[in-house]
Order: C-alpha cells, then structure tokens, then sequence
C-alpha cells in the first residue's frame, strides 16, 4: 500500500508527471487488451481482410481518443485557443506547444497496439492470406483459382478439417508471419530514430522559444487551476453566509419575542474580507463572464506596489 | 517498505541514479521482451539469413537509441552543447563526460538482448542454417541435388515438422551444431563485454583522475542547476497567477456599488508575500526576457556577495563580464576515455 502511494505521489508532483502516468497506463492497457481480445478470423475470402484490418486500425483510433479525452491539458488548451482577446494577447508558440505535447502523449497508446499487433502477426495473416501468390507454396500450386482462393482464406483457421495437417498452411502463415514481424520491427526503428532525433535536435532550433513556450503553457495550466480554487472556496464562503443571513433572519424574528443577543457578528468579519465583496448572484455571474471574456493582462506590477 | 522507500528515494536523487535505474528496468525488460516474443522462422532459403540477424540486431539497435530518448541528460547535452556563449565558457571535456555516461548506460540493454539471443540459439540456428558443411555432418554424396533444392531443403532445418531432408543430414544433427555455434558466441559476447567494463572501471583511475572529478562535478550541477531553475519557473508561475487573480476578483469589486469595495486585509497579507516570490519580474515581457536571457547569456559561474547589486546575466546586458569563470578552465590533457 506505502509502495503504490509513493509512486501515485511521484507521478502527482506536477502535471507533466500525471500526464507521463496516465498515458504509460494506457499503454499497458493496450496491450492487455490485445491479450485478452480473442482473436477469431472467419477465414471467409472477403471478410477476412476486412476483419483483419478493422483489428488492426480501429482500436487505435478509439486509444487515440481516449488519450485525448483522458488529458486535462486538451481542455486547457482548446479553451485557451478560443477564447476572446481581451486585454491578453494570444501567443500562437504556447498553443502549438501544448497542442504538440497533447497529440504525442495520445499516440503512445495507438502506436502499441498496433506494433503489438504486428509482431503477433495473426491480423495481417488473416487480411493477406488470400493475397499471396498461391505458385510459391506446393500446396496450392496445382488447383483452380476459385478453389486456390478458398483454401487460402482458411489458411489462419488452424483448426479447420481441411487445413489441419497441411504443411503448406504452416509454410503459408509462416511467410505471413515473418513479413508481419518484420513490418512491426521497422515501424518501431522508424519511430524510435525520429523520437532520437526529435530530442537530440531540438535544442539546436529556437531553444528560447521553446523555454518561453512552455513556461506559459506551465503557467495557464496553474493559473486556471488557482482560478477553480479561489472560486470553490468563494462559492463556500457565499453559501455559508447565505446559510448564517438565514438564520440570522430567522433569529431576528425570534428575537422580537424573546430579547436574547447573540454574538456571531464578530466573526463573520474576516469571512467577508475573503468575499472580496462579491455578494449577489448578478455580481457571481458578471464575474465568471468577465474571466471568459476578458481576461486581465499579465501585469501585476501594481498589487506588488501596494 | 522502508528498504524500498530508501532505493526509491536514493534513485530519484540525481539525474545519472535515476537513469541507472531505468537502465536496469530496460535490461530485465530487454529479457522479458524476448522470452515474450514469438520467434518464428520463415524457412525459405533467402529470408532466414534476413530475419534472422534483424531479430539478432534490429531490437538491440532500438534500444540503445530508446536508452538515449528517454535520458533527459540528452536534451541537456544538446541544449549545453548548441547554447551561445555568452558570459560563461563552454568546457568540451563536461561535454564528452555526459555523452559517455548516457552511451554507456544506453548499451547494457542492448548487449542483455544479443547475449540472451545467441545463449538460446534460435537466431543464429535461422540465419545460418543454409550454411551447414553437409560433407562432415551428413551425407554429401546423396543423390543429386542441384544447389537451389539444397538450399531450398537446408533452410527447413529450424522447422522439424516440414523438414524433408532427413536422409542429407540429420535434423538434430544440424540444429546441435548451429546451436553449439551460437551458444560459443554468446559466452564469448559476455566475456568480451564484462572485460571491456572491467579494464574501463579500473584503468580510469590510472589516467587524469582530477580532470575526471572536475568534468563529473560540473556534468552534475548543470543538471541541478536546470532542475532548480525549472522549480523556480514554475514556483514564479503559481505566485503571479495568484496575484493575477487577486488582482482580477479586486478589479471586479472596485467596479461594484461603493459599499463593497473593502480592501481584504488577508489578501494583502497573502500579495506581500506572493509579490516577494514574484523576484522583480511582473510582467510578461521581462519574463520572456528573463527566458530567453537564460538560453542565450547564462550566468557566470561566479557568485557574488548579496550587497552587490544583481550581476546575473539578464538584468543588465549591457555590463562588461566582470571575471573569466576561472574554475572551468582546463589545460591538463584528458585521456580517459569515459
């Protein structure tokens, strides 16, 4: 239990950390689904391609969605994008940072399941087994196309009365099997020498850009943060009040026929000073639309005057 | 737990424990990944020498490079290599020292993935099947068979159940010796290996030792020294966005009817002291400023006492460089090769 609190405590440290956690997560999850998923071609001439790449590309489609929805950052960045001038000016650099940092960490996810896939190999034999030449397999060289393209179709069915010994099945999805693997293998080498040179050559390009960038995207992210705080516990504070008028009108009422004095005034003082006299639904909603609408300039050179 | 909090706590500690950690995780996962895989021979005379040595030589390539991408120290090293000069001096040496610190760690899931590939032997028993002397092990003077159909039967041999070449040489004869082969090279690939290690472990005391602990301390506080700025930034970032909206929901109140514009005496208490945190710095331009001054004009490695004014790089651009950064200049020859 202190292990696994530890860890959730080192991905919470900052936003970068839960973002890195939660798309490793998914990644994981990918793979296990892939595991559990039972794969069952139908070995029929044209569903199998169908099926075959339906397995292969859609799941990651759905994974890629996922990364976006589950990303805190996509909202921030969305709003950020389309929000009204104001009196802020809009940085394009920030955006572009943070829209490239969300659809990197989306497509971790995606990119596994399909490598996993790949190096399984059972999709793209499924979707190519009636595609490869019947000539280079001695089981299949000596019989009619329609007949040719049947058997093929069965070829991933192990199972199948007709496949169940046949040597050319397994020469077959072998073939099918080593291309798949290789494929997958590439893909990986590809990805891993762009992420190589992505890391190695950035610095090279516009490195004050990019610390400016994301130092602001840093700082939407906490200010928006602060902003939900300072409103929740605005939002206490008023109902609270709400609440004490309540009963104080209540008492009031009580009071006429009783002449007890109560003492709570005092300590609804310091209370009010964290209203920061907004202290009606009207001054509530005139609030929240201006923060949309106009959000104040980065310059706070006046309160550290003060 | 406690022991585990004390590894956990010890590995976060700096970046190069950090990375040897991950390094260890990579090398089991390294084993993990090809006990995982399905290793499966094509069994046709031209693609088993190509499947083959990729199995043995695609997946360690990956993860030498997947060693680098996720070292940080790397963005470091380009950032610290492409840097402008500026007031502090370049020392090629820290440089070098980085890069073989990262290659290093970089290499040991690599050399995990060929050692375990050869000591099984399905690799080398694929790729070079084809290539077994059938005059010492079989029966070379079987009835005639042109080259390509030899070939064609020689490449089933990782396949038992398709093998049809039984009477030229025995199945199990030919997967013992390519396995025989390979599991010699492996044992030879790990010698070579914990050689190597062993000769630059100890022979790098023998060359430049006082360069060495140079380029490793300052290797270590330009890797503190980004860590805390990025704390700083991002500490700087949480007090103005507090002031900033501080100063937003005041705005809002001194704009309402007269009887509620009260100034919050807590939250001038709480802009004192996020102010102070503030550094100077109140506006987006001078942070942009502050930014972009830290890439293109570091500070001296020169501290100054606290009654002289702020002699960091970026306030005052138009200062001459008061001193050479002294300590980082090295004339001594450096032979270590780590």
């Amino acid at each position: 239990m202190d292990r696994f609190r530890m860890i959730f405590q080192y991905f919470q440290s900052n936003s970068e950390s839960v973002m890195n956690g939660i798309c490793g997560l998914l990644a994981l999850a990918s793979v296990k689904m892939y595991t559990c998923f039972e794969f069952s071609c139908p070995c029929l001439p044209q569903y199998n391609t169908v099926y075959g790449l339906g397995i292969m590309f859609i799941p990651p489609v759905a994974l890629f969605l996922c990364g976006l929805i589950l990303n805190r950052q996509s909202l921030v960045m969305l709003e950020e994008w389309r929000r009204p001038q104001g009196r802020r000016k809009k940085d394009l650099a920030v955006i572009r940072y943070m829209c490239s940092s969300i659809l990197q960490r989306a497509m971790v996810a995606p990119v596994v399941w399909i490598i996993v896939t790949l190096l399984d190999g059972k999709c793209l034999i499924c979707a190519f087994s009636s595609s490869v030449d019947p000539e280079k397999f001695a089981g299949f060289a000596n019989t009619s196309p329609v007949q040719v393209q049947q058997l093929l179709a069965k070829v991933p069915c192990k199972d199948d009365e007709l496949m169940r010994n046949n040597t050319s099945r397994k020469a077959v999805s072998r073939y099918l099997r080593c291309w798949s693997q290789a494929l997958g293998w590439s893909i990986l080498l590809i990805l891993i020498i762009a992420a190589f040179l992505a890391r190695w050559l950035r610095p090279c390009f516009n490195q004050a850009t990019l610390l400016q960038a994301r130092h602001w995207s840093n700082y939407i992210d906490i200010e928006q943060k602060i902003f939900e705080e300072t409103c929740c516990e605005h939002s206490r504070l008023f109902a609270h009040k709400c609440i004490l008028y309540f009963f104080q009108s209540m008492r009031r009422e009580i009071k006429l026929h009783s002449f007890n004095l109560t003492r709570e005034g005092e300590g609804v003082e310091g209370e009010e000073d964290l209203l920061r006299g907004i202290t009606d639904q009207d001054q509530v909603n005139k609030l929240l639309k201006m923060w949309y609408y106009e959000k104040p300039p980065l310059n706070v050179s006046q309160a550290t005057q003060r | 737990m406690d022991k585990f909090r004390m590894i956990f706590q010890f590995l976060q500690s700096n970046q190069e424990s950090f990375m040897t950690g991950i390094c260890g995780i990579m090398a089991l996962a390294s084993a993990q990944m090809y006990s995982a895989f399905d290793f499966n021979c094509p069994c046709l005379p031209h693609y088993n020498l190509a499947y083959g040595l990729g199995i043995l030589l695609v997946p360690p390539f990956i993860l030498f490079l997947l060693g680098f991408v996720l070292n940080n120290n790397v963005s470091m090293l380009a950032e610290e290599w492409r840097r402008p000069q500026g007031h502090r001096g370049k020392d090629p040496a820290v440089l070098r020292y980085m890069f073989c610190s990262m290659a290093q760690r970089a290499m040991i899931a690599p050399a995990v993935w060929i050692s375990v590939t050869l000591l099984d032997g399905k690799c080398i028993t694929c790729a070079f099947c084809t290539s077994v002397p059938v005059e010492t092990l079989g029966n070379a003077s079987h009835p005639s068979l042109s080259q390509g159909e030899m070939k064609r039967i020689l490449a089933r041999i990782p396949c038992k159940e398709i093998y049809n070449g039984q009477e030229l040489i025995a199945n199990e004869v030919a997967v013992r010796y390519l396995r025989c082969i390979s599991q010699a090279l492996g044992w030879c690939f790990v010698l070579l290996m914990t050689t190597l290690a062993f000769l630059v472990r100890s022979l790098r005391p023998c060359f430049t030792q006082a360069a060495f602990l140079k380029s490793r301390y300052w290797s270590h506080y330009i890797d503190i020294e980004r860590k805390l700025f990025d704390e700083t930034c991002a500490e700087h970032a949480r007090s103005f966005a507090k002031v900033c909206i501080q100063q937003f929901f005041e705005g809002m109140s001194t704009d309402l009817v007269a009887t509620h514009c009260h100034l919050p005496r807590k939250a001038t208490a709480d802009a004192g002291e996020a102010a102070e945190k503030l550094l100077g710095i109140t506006d987006r331009g001078t942070m942009n400023t502050a930014l972009k001054s830290w890439h293109r004009c570091k500070p001296p490695l020169q501290l100054h006492p606290p009654a002289l004014p702020s002699s960091n790089g970026w306030a005052g651009e138009g200062q001459p460089p008061t001193h050479p950064p002294a300590p980082r200049r090295e004339t001594a020859a450096y032979y270590s090769r780590v």
